[in-house]
């Protein structure tokens, strides 16, 4: 079959919907993230919590399936970095899981009975499956920005070096707490739109500005050691950009501050950071001026921006190593076949407007602030 | 070379989170069906019963759920954490069907089910019912596609090695979409979700019943099950039966190996209905045989035999034996991409490359294989006969139950003797089954594919990734004793819903709003007969 998109377009095409994926999860199921890791700050007493959680309770598991469409995404078309990450990530990656495996049984089953430990145990599995998700994703965002040590055999089989406790190396841990405030402002500005008129709202909205200033002082943070700190990544030589998948065939060094040089080639690119700030300065705002669709819109676009910054930051680079340049994964080295990446395209092309229409429906249909009568009077609600 | 304790331990790990996974899905399946089906009622007849019984099935399909998704994040991610090298070599291929599943699938029944439960007051009778069955479609797809990509593991079709990237490439999509032995297992497994759903509603019933409790809501789901029941299990057999015959055109050594077949037999072949499979002699004792019946289910004809495992094994030997020339021409390949004899070489033996690659148990480089060697390799493929045996054995006995029962509960529902008690109790107590038939049933379709985790391309060993065991066994002591926990807590708070029954406040706000029985009225009512 002749393919009627070349190579190097695909393969851009799928990395752009590899954060546009990333987007769609960090901006619907982040603010499910924010609410369970808000919940012991935002929520006291019984009913105030069941306010707090069915502001979330009939969308937070549509929402998470970009996560786990990501992940789909990731292996087929990215399948070395599918494969690269999660292995080398290893007990991270149990924990994230162990994490998110709590969240689904914790919405549907707190509420089920009566019992005041049985409900107070499962408000801790909920925050832990809002608030360890939203540090871990940060700090692995970290870590591939700085590089992550494995190397590839010729057979290209991958293997990694250093422990668990690597990965929690002081920049990773600063990216780790912007993904946590960046959530956490996402979460405040919903439960201010989506709770009733009360001290659920109130609180949230009182913590949602220390969320917005921290987040701007921690992208800020990172920038700085971005730009002067000692790492990125530089391919040498010729590339070929519709070359066979195979990372060894590419030549890669280590070049401190390189993530910055994309801005200098591609200036449009600091639309990325202009809205990472920009978003959390309009979520002040809108916080400022009584509008919640101005600090949710806020919140959202400094979400989009902050995310988009780490990526355009690192292109052509998904994966870089930091012990054997080489081993680095592009987008140039690391995709899928040619058809592959096609056939996903078409799929997703056909699909993706599919479930944004019917997502943005259920979203309509549940609309409105969630009362502490709805909650209690029986039903259907957590 | 790779740690065999690793990729021992890497398969323990997958089974178990697998096989706990798939307590969940079946249920799914099929209550998802019958929560449409009494939805539908409800909407055509407009009776209030069969809102109740939606919801009260609705608040337990909720419950099982919660899990079935818990348990699938960890599938998702699971390949890259523990299969690296497998992730890597066929990601290209086995990727994309599990892409598609979240985009047709997931995604349109995570949205909807929530919906499901929190928009029965916010859109009409006809929206409402059209969300249910479309997340009932919506998991029926997922299945689909993760078959799809499961039924390529076993059958590796539209696919080839490239060199140039050290692994599997789709050459051929729709060879790998329509690929007979994915839709064989599709069919026959969520016929069997059909079968575990109308099991789970006919027991609870049943046991509603022999309480004498709410028995008009009873006797209609009873009814319910009893045709979804009938319909599955016949399906489910026949199916499985489908299955067979997919296996005879490229599994056959899982097929001789559930027949414990040592020798191939004049055709047309018995079926051993018993007996005691002796792996170290080779031989199958005290076994009972049905005349020609394996040959009529495996070739569907008189004349065509059914393969033995020796005689298979000498056939693996001459594959090894080819296969040592495609690693030999891959490695030349690679060292210069211009040679033209090497790939010539590499093209007409690339089909058995896999077969070379069972040798890297014993060693780095295939080529240095001693004949030995290459007999040890070829004997490696024979999958664990006596759990095969038994395996199928006992799944396809409790199939052929399945039938017997929900054939006899059909014909009470239809005479309307629903509270026959003697069959109340073999309902209550058949429930486990489906899920024992459906664990044997995973079991046979991926402990039978071993050594292979790609059938013929890649052995599983290979597949792992760089871990050392500490590592696995902490996973594995994490994942058992989460999974452990969740169990119990599942199992006691369905428990907790069937004994407050459907007219519980759902909420669980028991204390705010008193329980009114509305189920007292309907007591008594003659039952309806099947719709």
């Amino acid at each position: 079959m002749e393919i009627p998109i070349s190579y190097e377009v695909l393969r851009v095409l799928w990395w752009g919907l590899l954060g546009v994926l990333l987007i769609g999860f960090a901006a619907t199921d982040g603010f499910d993230f924010g609410v369970a890791g808000l919940l012991p700050f935002v929520a006291k007493t019984d009913s105030e919590r069941r306010v707090a959680i069915n502001t979330v309770g009939p969308t937070w598991e549509g929402n998470q399936v970009w996560f786990i469409l990501g992940g789909g995404a990731i292996f087929a078309a990215w399948p070395m970095v599918y494969a690269v990450s999660f292995s080398g990530l290893y007990l991270a990656m149990f924990v994230l899981l162990a994490a998110l495996i709590l969240r689904p049984v914790g919405f549907k089953y707190r509420s089920k009975r009566e019992d005041k430990r049985w409900r107070a145990m499962w408000d801790w599995a909920l925050f832990t499956g809002g608030f360890v998700p939203a540090l871990l994703f940060g700090v692995a965002v970290g870590n591939v920005l700085v590089g992550v040590p494995f190397r590839l055999d010729d057979n290209l089989r991958a293997f990694w070096e250093g422990s668990f406790f690597d990965l929690l190396n002081p920049f990773a841990i600063l990216c780790g707490l912007l993904s946590v405030t960046m959530m956490g402002l996402h979460g405040a500005a919903w439960l201010s739109m989506k709770a009733e008129y009360g001290p659920v709202r109130d609180r949230a909205r009182t913590l949602a500005p220390i969320f917005a200033i921290t987040s701007i002082v921690l992208f800020a943070g990172g920038g700085l050691v971005m730009a002067y700190g000692p790492f990125g990544f530089a391919e040498v030589g010729r590339v070929d950009p519709s070359g066979p998948s195979n990372p060894l065939r590419t030549e890669t060094v280590a070049a401190a501050g390189a993530w910055l040089s994309n801005y200098g080639a591609h200036p449009w690119m600091i639309l990325a950071p202009v809205l990472g700030f920009g978003g959390a300065f309009a979520a002040l705002a809108g916080l400022r001026l009584n509008s919640e669709s101005i600090t949710f819109i806020g919140s959202k676009l400094s979400t989009f921006g902050i995310i988009s910054t780490a990526g355009l930051s690192m292109f052509p680079f998904i994966l870089p190593s930091s012990i054997d340049a080489n081993s680095s994964l592009t987008v140039w080295n690391s995709s899928s076949s040619q058809l592959t990446l096609f056939i996903m395209l078409i799929t997703t092309a056909i699909f993706l407007p599919i479930i944004l229409a019917y997502t943005a429906w259920a979203f309509k249909v549940m609309w409105g602030r969630v009362t502490t009568e709805d909650v209690t009077s029986g039903g259907d609600y957590y | 070379m790779i740690d065999m304790e690793v990729a021992d331990l890497s398969r323990w790990q997958f089974a178990l989170t697998a096989m706990y996974h798939f307590l969940f899905v079946p249920l799914t399946l099929g209550l998802a069906f019958m929560l449409a089906i009494m939805e539908s009622v409800y909407v055509m007849t407009g009776r209030k019963v069969w809102r109740d019984m939606t919801k009260f099935w609705g608040a337990l399909f909720g419950i099982n759920f919660a899990l079935g998704v818990s348990t699938g994040i960890t599938m998702e991610f699971q390949f890259g954490m523990n299969w690296s090298y497998y992730s890597h070599y066929v990601g290209d291929v086995f990727g994309a069907p599990l892409a598609i599943e979240g985009l047709m699938a997931f995604f349109l029944e995570a949205t909807l089910v929530g919906l499901f439960f929190f928009g029965w007051d916010r859109m009409s009778k006809q929206a409402h019912l059209a969300v249910t069955w479309f997340m009932a479609i919506g998991t029926n797809l997922s299945a689909l596609w993760i078959l799809i990509a499961n039924g390529w593991m076993q059958n590796p079709v539209g696919s080839e090695f490239n060199p140039e990237t050290m692994r599997m490439e789709v050459t051929d999509f729709m060879a790998v979409l329509f690929n007979p032995v994915a839709q064989a297992k599709f069919v026959h497994t969520v016929a069997a979700g059909y079968v575990t759903g109308a099991l789970f509603v006919l027991a609870i019933s049943a046991w509603f019943l022999l309480q004498r409790r709410y028995r008009g809501f009873a006797k209609r789901s009873m009814t319910v099950a009893a045709a979804f029941g009938l319909m599955g299990a016949l399906s489910v057999v026949v199916l499985g039966d489908e299955s067979g015959y997919a296996l005879t055109h490229n599994q056959r050594m899982k097929l001789a190996a559930l027949e414990a077949m040592w020798e191939t037999h004049e055709a047309p072949a018995p079926l051993t209905l018993v007996g005691f499979p002796d792996v170290e002699n080779q031989t199958t004792h005290f076994a009972v045989d049905v005349p020609w019946v394996l040959g009529l289910i495996a070739t569907r004809s008189l004349d065509q035999e059914v393969q033995g495992i020796l005689p298979l094994v000498a056939i693996a030997e001459t594959r090894v034996e080819n296969g040592i020339l495609a690693f030999d021409a891959l490695q030349r390949l690679r060292a210069d991409e211009t040679d033209i004899a090497a790939r010539a070489q590499f093209e007409e033996t690339k089909m058995d490359l896999g077969y070379a690659l069972l040798l890297q148990r014993y060693m780095e480089d295939p080529r240095e294989a001693t004949p030995e060697q290459i007999r040890q390799a070829a004997f490696d493929t024979i999958p664990d006969v006596p759990v095969m045996f038994w395996s199928f054995r006992f799944m396809a006995g409790i199939g052929l139950y399945m039938i017997l029962l929900f054939g006899v509960a059909f014909v009470l529902c239809t005479m309307r003797r629903h509270e026959t008690r003697w069959f109340l109790w073999v309902a209550l107590f058949s429930l486990p089954l489906p899920w024992v038939a459906a664990e044997l049933g995973w079991l046979l379709a991926e402990y039978g594919r071993q050594p292979w985790i790609i059938e013929g391309m890649l052995p599983t060993f290979l597949g792992v990734s760089s871990l050392n065991a500490t590592q696995i066994w902490m996973t594995i002591a994490g994942f058992t004793a989460l999974y452990g926990a969740l169990a119990v807590v599942e199992v006691m708070l369905m428990l907790h819903f069937i004994r407050k029954g459907p007219y519980a406040d759902k909420g669980g706000d028991t204390a705010s709003r008193p329980a009114h029985k509305p189920a007292i009225a309907d007591d008594g009512m003659t039952p309806v007969p099947a719709e």
